[in-house]
């Protein structure tokens, strides 16, 4: 074998989404190859460059082919890959991006913005040095040199508002907490990304935590803190693991600490993990939760930045809101507006699931709409099934219909469809998803979510609950409706915090593009999705049938007759519409109704 | 009372100088045995001044905190919005099966699972997932169950 003079190096996206794909076996096994036949090659790691439907990924770099990478690889497979790109081939499967040619996924990433996300499956996350290769800790020695107020301006003048759901002038807030009496002051990384369907956080925390931390350091330069905490959720092992190893790299190089690179200014830095509980990303509940209570909000004002954590001023920022900040030094507010909506300048990271084939973590310019988010970046619908509604922002967001696909992604464009931007979950439903089932999985949720404290919150999501419970069954009425429309109104107006006051949205958002799907529920007592089971038929067609026996054997109350090779009936009146004799047939000769 | 209080003591000691130090002790405390037992919530409310109905809040608080025994393995199942639309529910089931868990059971007779429902696993786009103590494990069907916990031994 000819070896080449060149050095390969090998990436295997190590996050925990990569490994949940398979990717410490791919890891592990070319470990063990290295160990057995040496090659001029170095194997890292990284985390996730975010296209998760192609895990596990791989990269090669550092020969003349350039940097190619493979997707959906295994431990089996990846032998003979790594070798042909050693010997200066490029490997004729499994290849996704290429620098010097053509790849399926080549547009999937041109089409996107990398800032917080830039070095997400780029660097490995436990290095520092890695970090600071990629201009990291640049921006923090700029703003070390530069007045608090300096600082502010800059952020206030990019426009960057807060990722984690609101949208606030990051600028603002911190110049709140900046002209706050007192000398002890703190500032929070919320890093509890409760929503389900949502995972950007996750992949910015483990796969470039030291970006974070260099955005925090600087808000607290900016604001004149000295302690910070990130309060991350309990779910996150692998986030609180690389956050750990960041932290005391960078305390070894003082960054952090006292004294932080001889400019007098002291920081230090702590994780807190979260114990499960969604309301706690609320940040006054955050807060609570930090300093080991239970987690329950309570009334604003005073705001944070007035009184915070043991009732000193806080500041607090999402995790992509702060991984914005050291780009914004580094570059300027000008570059920064380049990029976004006069009124939404900058980047937005998306987590895209359900069914669309590119899921995975984008980040695209503000402004962009969400049928291009869908269409381009996301590659369209992953199932034979059309496209029916779109998710945003999670329990306190709404479904959005095809007709309103050509929104701007800003946050007043988004706020006026009733949805919210939310922290930056989309999930793509398809015509087999039922929208009543969807509207009541998040009253669901919220209902278990909500911490007691309000009447309205706790027992108004539980009658409406009940009602959409109701609904799916096919004991819904008309009158039902108004009664929804009714509790959501005083839940929002008698709610203490968001949770309550968002809760009813997805109802209200479903009831007000799909009102049609709810009245076939009542009406007609058809679910047109073919979900709700209660609502649904199973029967046997006769010339279909050639009396396998199959499903008689699967049935599990025995309602299914029939003598072998002749055709089987259903009992209807015995029947618990469990579905399993449908999903036995081989035959096709089941139809659901 | 407990047999042995050096452990206890320990932790208490580990975190006597931090602010908002209840959560992670009691964390610890419950990696350490197992769950969060009355007696060893009044050795602490003793030992550390806090009330004892102060820390029966938090414990009962998070869903994190177990106030009865719970298996060796932790199973999370996602009950996020990108799961619900993968048929989660068929996964629950086949877990469910192979537990021999029946409707309000969480934990095996045998104390090697437990199972809980959590919010979101951050892994959505490999929906369905679950994760057994640290790993994750998406994509998953329910045929794939048995494979999966066989692997975890008592
Ligand atoms: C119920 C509830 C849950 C929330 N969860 C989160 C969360 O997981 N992450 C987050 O950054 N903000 C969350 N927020 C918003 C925070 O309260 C707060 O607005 C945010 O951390 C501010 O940071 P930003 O200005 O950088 O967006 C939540 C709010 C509510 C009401
Ligand atoms: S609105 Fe709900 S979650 Fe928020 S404080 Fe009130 S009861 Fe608790
Ligand atoms: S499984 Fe299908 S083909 Fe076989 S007996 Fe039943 S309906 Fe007929
Ligand atoms: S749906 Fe279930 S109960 Fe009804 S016939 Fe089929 S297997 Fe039997
Ligand atoms: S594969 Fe990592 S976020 Fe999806
Ligand atoms: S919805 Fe299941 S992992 Fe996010």
């Amino acid at each position: 074998m000819e070896t080449a003079v060149e050095k390969t190096i090998i990436k295997v996206g190590l996050a925990s989404c990569g490994i949940a794909a398979g990717a410490q076996e791919v890891y592990d096994r070319l470990e063990a190859y290295l160990a057995e036949n040496p090659l001029p090659v170095q194997l890292k790691q990284t985390a996730c460059i975010g296209m998760c439907f192609e895990e596990p990924v791989v990269e090669l770099s550092g020969m003349p082919q350039g940097t190619i990478t493979l997707g959906k690889v295994d431990a089996d497979n990846i032998i003979p890959l790594i070798n042909e790109y050693i010997q200066g081939g490029t490997p004729a499967s499994h290849v996704i991006l290429a620098e010097n040619c053509d790849a399926p996924r080549n547009e999937l990433l041109a089409s996107q913005q990398r800032i917080v996300l830039s070095n997400c499956g780029v660097i490995d996350p436990t290095s520092l040095e890695d970090y600071e290769s990629q201009g990291g800790y640049q921006a923090l020695r700029k703003a070390l040199a530069m007045t608090p107020e300096d600082i502010i301006s800059v952020v206030k003048d990019a426009g960057l508002r807060g990722r984690g759901g609101a949208g606030f002038s990051t600028g603002v807030k911190w110049s709140f907490a900046r002209v706050a009496p007192g000398d002890k002051k703190y500032v929070v990384c919320n890093a509890d990304e409760g929503d389900p369907g949502a995972f950007m956080d996750r992949s910015v925390l483990e796969g470039d935590p030291h970006k974070i931390i260099e955005g925090m350091i600087i808000g607290a330069l900016a604001i004149g803190a000295d302690e910070g905490y990130i309060y991350c959720r309990a779910e996150y092992p692998l986030a609180v693991h690389h956050l750990n190893i960041a932290i005391q790299s960078a305390t070894a190089k003082n960054y952090l600490g006292q004294d932080i690179l001889g400019s007098g200014f002291n920081f230090s830095l702590k994780v807190k993990e979260g114990a499960g509980a969604f309301v706690c990303g609320e940040e006054t509940a955050l807060m609570h939760s930090i300093e080991g209570k239970r987690g329950m909000p309570t009334i604003r004002p005073p705001y944070p930045s007035e009184s915070g954590l043991w009732e000193l001023p806080t500041n607090i920022n999402n995790v992509e809101t702060w991984a914005n900040i050291a780009w914004i030094l580094l570059h300027g507010a000008e570059e920064f507006r380049k990029m976004g909506t006069k009124d939404s300048p900058g980047t937005k990271v998306f987590a895209l699931a359900g069914k669309v084939a590119g899921s995975g973590l984008i980040e695209v310019p503000m402004g962009i709409n969400i049928r291009d988010i869908i269409y381009k970046v996301g590659g369209g619908m992953k199932s034979a099934l059309p496209f029916k509604a779109v998710q945003l922002g999670g329990p306190s967001g709404g479904c959005i219909p095809e007709s309103l696909l050509d929104t701007l992604v800003d946050y007043e464009s988004i706020n006026a469809t009733g949805a919210i931007m939310g922290s930056g979950g989309i999930v793509v439903m398809d015509t087999g998803t039922c929208i009543v089932d969807v509207a009541r999985y998040f009253l669901n949720f919220t209902q278990n979510e909500s911490c007691g404290k309000c009447t309205f919150c706790r027992l108004g999501t539980l009658r409406m609950l009940e009602i959409l419970t109701r609904i799916t069954q096919g004991k819904g009425e008309m009158e039902d409706l108004q009664r929804l429309e009714d509790l959501a109104m005083n839940i929002n107006k008698s709610s203490l915090c968001g949770l309550g006051q968002s809760a009813p949205n997805p109802v209200l958002t479903t009831l007000r593009y799909f009102r049609d799907e709810y009245i076939a529920h009542i009406e007609e007592k058809r679910c047109p999705a073919k979900v709700c089971s209660a609502l649904l038929s199973y029967r046997i067609v006769e010339d279909k049938c050639i009396g396998c026996t199959l499903c008689a054997r699967v049935c599990p109350v025995n309602c299914i007759s029939g003598s072998v090779k002749n055709p089987h009936v259903i009992d209807q009146e015995l029947c618990i519409r469990c579905g399993e004799c449908f999903k036995a047939c081989k035959f096709d000769a089941i139809v659901r109704e | 009372m407990h047999k042995d209080h050096v452990n206890l003591d320990a932790l208490m000691y580990k975190y006597r100088d931090q602010k908002g130090a209840l959560i992670p002790l009691l964390q610890e405390v419950q990696d350490l045995e197992g769950y969060l037992n009355p007696d060893t919530m009044r050795y602490i409310s003793a030992k550390l001044d806090i009330p004892v109905a102060e820390i029966y809040g938090v414990a009962t608080f998070y869903s994190m905190f177990r106030l009865k025994p719970q298996g060796k393995h932790i199973i999370r199942i996602c009950k996020g919005t990108a799961c619900h639309v993968s048929d989660v529910d068929a996964i629950k089931t086949a877990l469910m099966d192979y537990l021999k868990l029946g409707q309000g059971e969480d934990t095996t007779q045998d104390f090697r699972f437990t199972l809980v429902e959590v919010a979101c696993l951050g892994c959505c786009s490999l929906a369905p997932v679950i994760m057994i103590d640290d790993h994750t494990y998406g994509k998953l069907t329910p045929d794939a169950i048995a494979g999966i916990l066989d692997k975890y031994a008592y």
